[in-house]
């Protein structure tokens, strides 16, 4: 049961991004055909990096942002049965929708084409900086209104474990909450400063290692709240029981240890910081793994267990007794099609972070080959299938087309593998990524040209061609959803598919968040206290600002 | 936990730390190393240029900027080791030499460097791989060997 207002807000939180996407999508479409030259630049109004900002903006920020704090405030008011503050809850809906029309602005004004990652001392309109900074203290803003609920709860049930989607919920934000002070800093102190022309100069490789403090934990604030997924709701839609509570609440716990002090791992080929650091942080890499490994075996051994349950027999049996296709259970297929293309996604994330082996792969197209595979895969179906639920729960209306809406995954499924090969394949052919290819390397009329590229880059476009077809098919089922008869009462129907638990054991230290927060600051501490020195001490000047459009510094008013 | 959840848990581990074991032998005992980290003013220049140290071993600094590489093109003898620094006088860019392991950023205020030793003759093109505004797919450079 939720809440009338927490109804409202959810409902707009995860409708409004999807309505975005929509332009989102349309912009990834247009980049896989402009980089094999296939269309000119600016065929369609916006030129290259200005698509490719809305792109990575919308898609990797907005939509996972909203999502989070959607499904957390559901979370917290459905599992804790505690109604969530209404005013503070309006007043973060406020401030990440303020945030997100001031960053648009400063896009669609083409003042603001500096990519999501906006790279110091390149300078976007001051509003891009402002945007984005409400949109995370809104989100803060939702986070910090979960605490209350808990603390009540937790009087009310002394001894007892917290709920695992709550306890997800809350290792994702605190992740999040951790992660964004830096990159807050970077931009409150460094960025938006600079941007609006108060200090003319800053230190870039500061900048950077505030940022990318920030830039990887961002990956596990988009990946966490489908492992709640997996984790509470998969179990039940498979017919099975959780096989075990202890690993979900151990694999939160690693998360929040690891995810955060591994950021170097994306800067392996930078100046400035020492190689020790850099390959501390790639065997913190690695140890985050390691609850990605137990989330495979537990999912596996969850489905295997519902499957024999069904009857399945023999050793591999119960892998085909699932209910793949079940329009019935179609939730099911958006969160198992998810967890297979991260079989290939993980082992994509464990290239990377090798050290020297990052060198090969270090900013051609094989990166975003590989993100596709994590963040356009897993996360975003898990999203898509969650907020399509979700919608339809909070407005009483039946999901329409459930044969499209199991469609949509397999096909996602597809597509993605399809594109991410071919993005991959130019990766290692040493292809650039963020790149108006189509200009140069694509163009045969270019000195640049390079005929090896023309081949995967063609693949690259099918596969955009097709997942936005793909995409077109889920906006439909989405909004004859949203469209459809009211035929339940929202206040008393809501509910998310809860499983049970066959290994139910006693949390102990697991459960508890201050234990959590405090290893994990330790961790942080070892891990960047020196290679922000070093940042410092490394940088010889600091850097005037410039603008996408010109190699001369922006010329400051004083002096 | 039950054995097989510890079972998965120690062949994550080990598993790990057999791909950490291969990573530390082939940078630090084959020597395919990540970049050095120097001081940014350990070597200041404001022209890109090749130094030839003596009979096979050159110096090239390379400034990076919107949106060239200075020197654009440059020819180096086959099999001479080169130590390739490199720098930015304005945003970020990208530095990568094809079929090498050449593969690095290049930061404003900091310096850059890798050692690389050229054994076939051949063209190597460059490419600026990190976007750097509006001409970033015109940002290339190139390496003879001969």
């Amino acid at each position: 049961m939720l809440s009338q207002a927490n109804r409202k807000i959810v409902l707009l939180e995860l409708v409004i991004p999807i309505v975005l996407l929509i332009l989102g999508v349309w912009q990834g479409l247009l980049q896989t055909l402009m980089r094999a030259g296939v269309i000119r630049d600016t065929a369609f109004g916006f030129d290259y990096y200005q698509g490719l900002t809305l792109h990575g903006v919308v898609n990797a920020v907005v939509l996972t942002t909203f999502f989070a704090v959607a499904f957390g405030n559901a979370i917290m008011e459905y599992y804790l049965k505690k109604k969530l503050n209404s005013t503070v809850n309006w007043l973060s809906f406020w401030l990440m929708l303020v945030g997100v029309l001031l960053a648009a602005f400063a896009i669609f004004t083409g003042r603001g084409s500096v990519l999501y990652t906006f790279y110091a001392p390149m300078i976007a309109h001051w509003t891009f900086y402002v945007g984005v900074t409400l949109l995370v203290v809104g989100s803060w803003v939702a986070f910090f209104n979960w605490f209350a609920p808990l603390r009540a709860w937790v009087k009310e049930h002394p001894g007892e474990k917290k709920p695992l989607a709550v306890l997800g919920m809350f290792a994702t934000f605190i992740i999040w909450f951790i992660a964004t002070v830096p990159v807050a800093l970077d931009v409150l102190l460094l960025q938006l400063p600079q941007s609006l022309g108060l200090t003319p100069h800053i230190n870039v490789s500061l900048s950077r290692v505030l940022f990318w403090f920030f830039g990887h934990p961002l990956v596990y604030f988009w990946l966490l709240p489908a492992y709640v997924m997996y984790y509470v709701m998969l179990p039940k839609l498979a017919g099975g029981k959780l096989y075990s509570d202890f690993a979900g609440r151990l694999v939160f716990f690693l998360f929040v240890l690891f995810s955060i002090p591994v950021g170097l791992h994306h800067q392996y080929t930078e100046p400035g910081y020492s190689r020790e650091f850099k390959l501390l942080h790639g065997i913190f890499t690695f140890m985050v793994a390691i609850p990605s490994l137990i989330t495979a075996f537990t999912v596996a051994a969850t489905l295997e267990h519902g499957a024999r349950r069904r009857g399945s027999r023999g050793l591999v049996g119960w892998m085909f007794n699932q209910p793949f296709f079940s329009r019935e259970q179609w939730l099911f297929s958006y969160l198992i099609v998810g967890l297979i293309i991260f079989i290939l996604g993980g082992i994509g994330g464990v290239i990377n972070a090798s050290y020297n082996i990052n060198k090969v792969v270090h900013n051609t197209s094989w990166i975003p080959g590989h993100f596709h595979l994590t963040v356009g895969g897993p996360v975003l179906l898990a999203i898509w299938g969650m907020t399509l639920y979700m919608v339809a729960k909070l407005t009483g209306k039946t999901v329409q087309h459930k044969g499209l809406a199991v469609a949509v995954p397999w096909l996602w499924f597809f597509s993605m593998h399809f594109m991410s090969l071919g993005q991959k394949w130019e990766g290692i052919l040493e292809a650039p990524r963020r790149t108006n290819m189509g200009l140069t390397y694509l163009n045969p009329d270019s000195p640049l040209f390079m005929p090896e590229w023309v081949l995967p880059s063609h693949m690259v476009a099918i596969g955009g061609i097709l997942l936005f077809t793909t995409a077109l098919i889920y906006f439909f089922v989405f909004f004859r959803t949203l469209a459809g008869q009211k035929v339940a009462d929202p206040e008393t129907t809501f509910e998310f598919p809860t499983g049970e638990t066959l290994h139910d054991e006693k949390p102990g230290w697991v459960d508890k968040l201050k234990v959590w927060v405090v290893v994990s600051l330790i961790l942080i501490a070892v891990a960047y206290v020196l290679p922000i020195k070093q940042a410092i001490d490394n940088s010889a000047k600091d850097a005037p600002p410039f603008k996408p459009d010109n190699p001369v510094p922006v010329v400051q008013m004083d002096k | 936990m039950d054995k097989y959840e510890k079972r998965v848990l120690y062949t994550g581990i080990v598993l790990m730390a057999i791909f950490l074991g291969a990573i530390l032998y082939s940078s630090k005992v084959m020597g395919d190393d990540l970049p050095e980290c120097l001081p940014g003013d350990a070597l200041a220049y404001d022209k890109g240029e090749v130094t030839q140290l003596d009979e096979k071993t050159y110096q090239i600094k390379y400034i990076a900027k919107m949106w060239a590489f200075e020197p654009r093109v440059v020819e180096i003898p086959r099999g001479a080791e080169v130590d390739i620094f490199l720098t930015s006088k304005d945003v970020v860019h990208g530095f990568l030499i094809e079929n090498t392991t050449v593969n690095m950023m290049a930061v404003y205020g900091a310096l850059n460097k890798i050692t690389y030793r050229f054994d076939k003759p051949g063209t190597y093109r460059i490419v600026c791989h990190e976007y750097c505004g509006v001409g970033h797919q015109d940002m290339a450079g190139v390496i003879i060997v001969k």
